[in-house]
């Protein structure tokens, strides 16, 4: 049997909300298979499955606000017989089940809300005043959360933060920004930052897009991220010091380059999604998985494994943006790469001076893991593979 | 001061004899309240004192003599008028709705309508289905008048002048198993109460009952019977059943966060129903239990004892419900 846990979806997670189940108690589940659906700050994230086997029993009912590492279901080994379902829980016991809800394509899941609290009005309003999420509490014996239940005057626990004003909805902005700060601060607190700029001459990509994107039907043309995308994977893998996860004061580098992009979102959040193996991916994949990444991005629907897998971010300001970015690393990985508008410049080609588009690279690196070298190291291979886009 | 031992029925009579003494305007009207001095004894010995004309026997006309009242109110008098029960009182209903209630709306605020109205109300003395019943609630639903229910004897003895000076008609009731209850009260000096204002009869921090009448005794046995389980009962006596004092219940409910309302009536559409309504809406965020009930059985008063006493509040159900109340 294998406990399947509240996973980590980032440095700065604590706790999430569970939303609702996908699976339920005797369903088979494959790696890979999204099995719930949980609200962090970040949003409402997919929660993947990483073995195979039966659905035994799920320990958490939908509305409860969790630690990270809470056992959430047992899955059993597939040869072992499905329990009988309904699978009766102490919880389920006391709560009357929600009607099951199935999630047509097109509908936000997100907007199903979980079954409600049973909860005193006294003891929500208590639990509010004192800044205790309600779902973290446990029930009296009734099943019933009421005054007895809510700590009488304690100081407000670190990582109980208010409940979310509108649950279910993918977004909450403001929880957002304080989980990015925290993140951020921990970052800028613990990681040993240095930064090294290189200017990179990015016509030939420009140039290339351009003739690719004539031959190309509107839907299949390419933005200038997913080549830039393919050769900052491409360059990472020759610098195994700049790509992983330190943790716990153990570096360990990653055999493949899975790919942070930091992605603006409508009203101020900031979220850095991860493209697997994006070293491996030709630049039209990477430009499909781009495609399908930032506006589930936007909607706040992202999966477990895109929150937690990345090994280095790269952050793209975009056209029309500033020079440079000297951006901080989103821990624990090691490295980021900021990328500034590519602009037109007077550039020395040759022995002329001519107008070329250059763009203004900046590794930021963690110091206990790589040094300057690395940096250019990278940088430098990064230009070389940017001057023949055609091979990339 | 000295203090003098009185029963509920005494001090009704010497608020009434209080009353004539005081005010040449005031008279006392009924079926009996003169030769037999009233069918619970209240008004024994008045006669004499006070003679005939104003200590009066009415014919057996429920709508003829609460209309006479309510004339001779209308005249300048200060008519008490005494029904002999609350069921009977249904036969003066349309005097008391149509006409004492209304007058002052309907002539622009140029008529008042002083009367007060006396009657027993309630169960508990086998008196049967058309002797016993809690209508209280249906008086409490009309506007225009006030409604008084003394619980204690205290309130016997010291609401009915008031009640005279309030210029619009007051309805009290009073129950009939009250009659025999004694009490020490003082003899005299200040007699003033007020009757805008519901009583906290026992200050507790759990649970707020919320009880009226003969039902306040029952709460506050029930929370003596509940100080063993560590469950701390505050009592209120609403006292004015109309109009009611939501301030103090819903103070002490926004205390407590948990209430249980005790009434003789009715549950459908009774006064344990408004109030219930009212703690909801004015009090929600405070309350850590849906608003228990106990009330009447359903049914007409049973003339068996024992079935009588099953259909009636009593302080073991009263204490069921408070823990209840409290998740016990």
């Amino acid at each position: 049997m294998i406990e399947f846990k509240m996973p980590s979806l980032g440095a700065d997670m604590e706790a999430a909300t569970l939303v609702e189940w996908f699976k339920q108690p005797g369903d088979r589940v494959e790696r890979g298979d999204i099995i719930a659906l949980v609200e962090t700050q970040k949003g409402a994230i997919e929660i993947e499955v990483f073995n195979e086997g039966v659905i035994g029993e799920q320990r958490v009912q939908p509305g409860r606000k969790v630690p990270v590492g809470t056992v959430l279901a047992t899955i059993l080994s597939p040869a072992k017989e499905p329990p009988s379902r309904p699978a009766a829980t102490t919880t389920e016991a006391i709560e009357p089940k929600a009607p099951e809800r199935r999630v047509s394509i097109g509908e936000t899941p997100a907007l199903a809300a979980p079954p409600r609290l049973r909860i005193t009005p006294a003891a929500r309003r208590r639990s509010a005043d004192l800044g205790i999420s309600p779902e973290r509490l446990s029930p009296g014996p009734d099943g019933i959360i009421g005054l007895e239940q809510v700590p009488s005057g304690v100081e407000r626990e670190p990582g109980l933060e208010r409940a979310p004003r509108s649950r279910g909805a993918g977004l909450d902005l403001d929880e957002m920004r304080k989980a990015i700060g925290a993140a951020m601060v921990r970052s800028h607190r613990d990681i040993p930052h240095y930064w090294v700029v290189h200017a990179i001459d990015a016509t030939p990509v420009f140039e290339w897009l351009e003739k690719q994107n004539a031959l190309r039907p509107i839907e299949r043309r390419l933005l200038y991220v997913a080549p830039l995308m393919r050769a900052v994977a491409l360059a990472m893998k020759q610098v195994p010091e700049l790509n992983g996860h330190y943790e716990e004061g153990v570096f360990r580098p990653s055999p493949a380059v899975h790919m942070g992009l930091a992605t603006a979102l409508r009203g101020g959040g900031l979220i850095a999604p991860a493209i697997r193996d994006a070293d491996s991916k030709s630049v039209d994949e990477l430009m499909s998985a781009i495609a399908d990444l930032v506006p589930r991005a936007r909607l706040g629907r992202l999966r477990s494994s895109e929150m937690t897998d990345g090994t280095v971010t790269l952050s793209n300001l975009g056209e029309g943006n500033a020079d440079s970015v000297f951006p901080l690393i989103y821990p624990p990985q090691v490295a980021i790469v900021g990328c500034g508008a590519a602009t037109l410049r007077p550039w020395i080609a040759g022995d002329v001076v001519a107008v070329r588009r250059v763009v203004h690279v900046t590794l930021g690196g963690d110091h206990r893991v790589s040094h300057g070298r690395h940096a250019a190291q990278f940088l430098t291979r990064l230009s070389e593979l940017l001057a023949h886009p055609e091979a990339l | 001061m000295t203090n003098s031992r009185l029963t509920y029925r005494e001090a009704v009579r010497e608020a009434l004899r209080e009353a004539l003494a005081r005010d040449k305007r005031v008279f006392l009207m009924g079926e009996d309240v003169n030769r037999y001095g009233g069918a619970y004894a209240c008004s024994l010995g008045l006669p004499a004192e006070f003679g005939d004309e104003r200590v009066r026997d009415a014919p057996l006309s429920e709508s003829a003599f609460v209309g006479a009242g309510i004339g001779a109110a209308l005249g300048g008098m200060r008519p008490i008028v005494e029904i002999m029960t609350i069921n009977f009182s249904l036969l003066a209903l349309d005097q008391i709705v149509n006409s004492a209630a209304t007058l002052r709306h309907m002539s622009g605020g140029q008529f008042s309508v002083p009367i007060v109205i006396r009657m027993a109300t309630g169960a508990g003395r086998q008196l049967a289905a058309q002797h016993s019943h809690s209508l209280e609630g249906w008086y409490g639903h009309i506007p225009g008048i006030r409604v008084l229910a003394p619980a204690t004897v205290a309130d016997a003895r010291r609401m009915l002048w008031p009640a005279l000076e309030d210029p619009d008609p007051v309805i009290i009731m009073e129950h009939a198993t009250l009659y025999n209850d004694e009490d020490e009260l003082p003899a005299d000096g200040d007699m003033s109460v007020d009757i805008t204002k519901a009583a906290t009869r026992r200050q507790g921090s759990d649970v707020t009952v919320i009880a009226h009448s003969a039902c306040v005794k029952k709460a506050l046995n029930a929370a003596e019977m509940l100080v063993g389980e560590g469950i701390d009962c505050e009592v209120i006596d609403l006292r004015i059943l109309r109009p009611l004092d939501d301030e103090t219940i819903i103070a002490s409910v926004r205390k407590t966060h948990r209430a249980v309302v005790v009434d003789e009536a009715w549950r459908s559409g009774s006064l344990a129903a408004e109030i219930s309504s009212r703690i909801t809406e004015q009090a929600f965020y405070d309350l850590d239990a849906p608003v228990e009930r106990v009330c009447g059985a359903e049914v007409p008063i049973p003339y068996p004892k024992h079935l009588e006493q099953a259909a009636l509040p009593q302080p073991q159900s009263i204490a069921a419900a408070v823990r209840k109340a409290m998740r016990r």
